[in-house]
């Protein structure tokens, strides 16, 4: 038989390995600065730049799309070549990969922070991002397909399926959550509004968790954890199964984090089924990877490449049954809007996520650099602190959640709230807060101590080169069966066939789910005293998504005494008709907004933005002292209301062509009502006379805005309104 | 959703389409060939120059 040679591409995996760890770090110390503004919460005080709602979407991005997304690219770019028995379909392709990924990253590194933001969780990025991802999303998956057209190894082993199965369904989630219409160069509104973003947003968040942190990470693990072990995969038949059920039924799980809201129970109840059902194949799949280091415990005793993936694996495992505990109702009932949530993703994100990429990169650098890690000493200090780190971070926030929901919940016997005062159950968890930021650190220590281990082992290894390899061509064979092959392996021969099939397992729970919710109108009853925003209303609602205020205060009430009690009548489903995008949001460090209207006075809300510890003592909230000082940018709210009028919300032509006198006068109103307070008065009074022709008056600045967005939240209804609810 | 004429249908036929598929999946995993599944297990195995110095 001919043997054909060739060269597998090195270079773009230690790219990509060098991309994960700088991001890593990057990402990572991010996330420890909020852990820190939690304890310190006028640490980065006046600098907007560096305020808690604009970076928690940074951390959020950096880690999942910069340091997991770096390691997925260099994992599938090794294996897969190896695998198929060929180089990469094309350099170009490869180096068009990395660079446009790592140019998207730094864009988001300089977007986010600046307030550019469509609020929609994982998915903030906007719209031009939204579009170069894509670009270079298909430029990856073109690259994959292609050098699996061109390979060397007839049957496609299971880490490729995996990759497959990632690359279709990242790039449908992206698309129809990304849809949107631009206002301006970083600006846009979603296509969706209220319910049916919310489904759509976590179809998109969920399945961005099952597609783009767990199965490109199981065909990494299909992939090195034998190679690390050196011997096959437990079991071969159990992967085949775990493949299509995990595919199959992840994409339907996405409603569980909507339990309670307003979303139709029927799409409720639909995510909890599947997401109990979920623990089946997760679990098959931490089995299969565990028992594959059957019979070489005693290696993992002293590899630390082995040790690391035994953790991410047992993390896994940890996760898939604590995600399904979670999509029970009353399980979530407690633990929604807490931090049990803040725990329960970082088990997945530090030991699944980020175990498995450190055994890679230390299982990799040293057969790149073709010479042994400088240090395993190091390796095993930074498995031990990263290991203590990851419990450090998770248990106090376990206890964190757990306290605050049950304080929360807690009433007396005459029927009030036992903590009334949302910040008394904040104060009870502040040492929690301490323990996790403590956990946190020693993960990036670990971090740290791995960098230094990589730069040396790089440092007296020699050059990353591209490694000849040689293989026989693939013979034709029938494009049809042969005799007595089974229509499986058939399949699994079939690149084209297989990724047909994996897109119609994932396509089918997104359309049975998505599409009633948005065609069919009964699902989302009207309701008719809800009007739209008025334009000042709107220019603040955009504020409120520039801070990032989503990221610590929810607006949906549950239909729980509690809630009701503390926040007001639970939200239906029809108020959130006109809101693109909806800002339910998914954590509550804060209250709940949704019935913050006319609760407050505007001076009340004026000095709370300047100072929240002033009107809030204790509050952990950072002030927004730019909001007060800054001139409202107008320029745009005429062609924000004709985007909103495409997507569906009534403004007539009159009120837009009036929308610049009617912010005019709804300031005025507010700037009327805050001399109320004495104290404004004076201090308002001798900044207008220092400043001169500069002067901006408060009925033009950014905090009358935010202030009208805040009064008018959830006065649409009254209880005796709910009798107009139509359909 | 009731508003969409023959609309019971669809469940019906998705919940048979998947459990043919996933019966004839068990189906073939457990009566696959054992070789097969031994070489197809074996194929992040075979490469040769990897070892570490």
């Amino acid at each position: 038989m001919e043997m054909q040679q060739f060269y597998y591409d090195n270079k773009i995996v230690k790219k990509f390995l060098y991309a994960t760890m700088f991001w890593g770090l990057i990402g990572m110390l991010v996330g420890l600065l909020l852990a820190f503004l939690f304890l310190f919460p006028n640490l980065t005080d006046g600098i907007s730049w560096l305020s808690f709602g604009r970076l928690r979407p940074l951390h959020t991005n950096a880690v999942i799309f910069a340091f997991v997304g770096n390691a997925i690219f260099a994992g599938v770019y090794y294996s897969s070549q190896r695998l198929l028995k060929a180089r990469m379909f094309s350099d170009a392709l490869s180096n068009f990969n990395f660079w446009g990924w790592q140019l998207i990253i730094v864009g988001a590194a300089i977007t986010l922070p600046l307030g550019f933001s469509s609020s929609k969780e994982y998915a903030e990025l906007e719209w031009p991002f939204d579009i170069a991802i894509a670009l270079v999303w298909v430029a990856f998956g073109w690259n994959l397909i292609g050098t699996i057209l061109r390979r060397r190894q007839r049957h496609l082993y299971v880490a490729i399926w995996f990759y497959i199965a990632t690359f279709v369904t990242v790039a449908v989630l992206h698309i129809f959550n990304s849809l949107a219409v631009p206002v301006s160069a970083f600006k846009s509104y979603s296509v969706y509004a209220g319910v049916q973003d919310a489904l759509v947003q976590w179809w998109y968040g969920h399945n961005a968790v099952a597609f783009f942190l767990t199965t490109p990470f199981l065909g990494l693990m299909y992939y090195f954890v034998p190679k690390a072990a050196n011997r096959p995969v437990y079991s071969y038949r159990l992967s085949i199964v775990h493949f299509w059920s995990l595919i199959f039924i992840y994409i339907w799980a996405g409603p569980h984090h909507l339990l309670y809201t307003a979303l139709p129970e029927w799409a409720q109840n639909l995510g909890v089924a599947f997401s109990i059902m979920l623990l089946m194949p997760s679990w098959g799949g931490m089995i299969n990877g565990l028992l594959t280091l059957r019979g070489a415990w005693d290696k993992v005793r002293t590899d630390p490449v082995l040790k690391f993936m035994v953790v991410a694996i047992t993390g896994y495992g940890m996760a898939t049954f604590e995600g399904p505990m979670l999509s029970l109702k009353n399980v979530n009932a407690i633990a929604h809007y807490t931090d049990w949530i803040i725990a329960h993703v970082h088990v997945g994100a530090l030991a699944w996520n980020g175990f498995l990429a450190f055994g890679m990169i230390y299982w990799l650098i040293p057969r790149l650099t073709k010479s042994k890690l400088y240090s395993n000493g190091l390796a095993n200090l930074h498995f031990w602190i990263g290991t203590l780190g990851i419990i450090m971070y998770a248990l106090p926030l376990y206890v964190a959640g757990f306290t605050q929901a049950s304080m929360w919940k807690q009433f007396n016997p005459d029927g009030t709230l036992v903590y009334g005062n949302f910040l008394e159950t904040v104060t009870e968890i502040m040492p929690m807060y301490w323990m996790r930021a403590i956990g946190g650190t020693l993960y990036i220590t670990g971090m740290i101590v791995l960098i230094y281990n990589v730069v040396q082992t790089i440092r007296k290894g020699s050059e990353v080169t591209d490694e000849l390899a040689e293989s026989p061509a693939l013979q034709r064979v029938s494009k049809k069966r042969v005799a007595g092959e089974h229509w499986h392996s058939w399949l699994e021969r079939r690149p084209i066939q297989l990724t047909i099939g994996a897109t119609i397992a994932i396509l089918i729970g997104g359309i049975i789910q998505i599409v009633p919710t948005i065609m069919v109108k009964s699902n989302i009853p009207t309701i008719t005293s809800v009007k739209p925003y008025t334009p000042l209303e709107l220019e603040g609602r955009d504020l409120y998504i520039r801070e990032g205020c989503v990221g610590c205060h929810s607006q949906m009430i549950r239909p729980f005494r509690d809630e009701v009690e503390r926040y007001g009548e639970f939200s239906k489903a029809g108020e959130f008709v006109y809101d693109h995008p909806f800002l339910w949001g998914s954590k509550r460090t804060g209250p709940d907004l949704h019935r913050i209207g006319g609760k407050y006075s505007d001076n009340w809300h004026f000095n709370h933005m300047y100072d929240p510890q002033s009107t809030s003592s204790g509050s952990i909230m950072p002030a927004y002292k730019w909001l007060i000082t800054t001139e409202l940018d107008k320029s745009n709210t005429e062609t924000k209301m004709r985007a909103m009028v495409n997507l569906g919300v009534p403004y007539s032509d009159e009120e837009i062509a009036n929308a610049q006198q009617h912010m005019a006068e709804q300031g005025e109103k507010i700037e009327k009502n805050l001399y109320a307070d004495p104290d404004f008065v004076e201090s308002y009074e001798a900044d207008k006379q220092s400043s001169g022709a500069d002067f901006i008056e408060m009925r033009n600045r950014e905090i009358v805005a935010v202030i009208a967005y805040l009064q008018r939240l959830g006065t649409d209804i009254k209880i005796q309104d709910l009798e107009t609810t139509q359909n | 959703m009731d508003s969409i004429s023959g609309i019971e249908i669809y469940p019906v036929i998705s919940l048979l389409i998947f459990f043919t598929f996933f019966v004839a999946l068990f189906w073939w995993v457990f009566t696959a060939k054992k070789d097969y599944i031994k070489k197809m297990s074996n194929i992040p195995l075979d490469n040769e120059n990897e070892t570490l110095l």
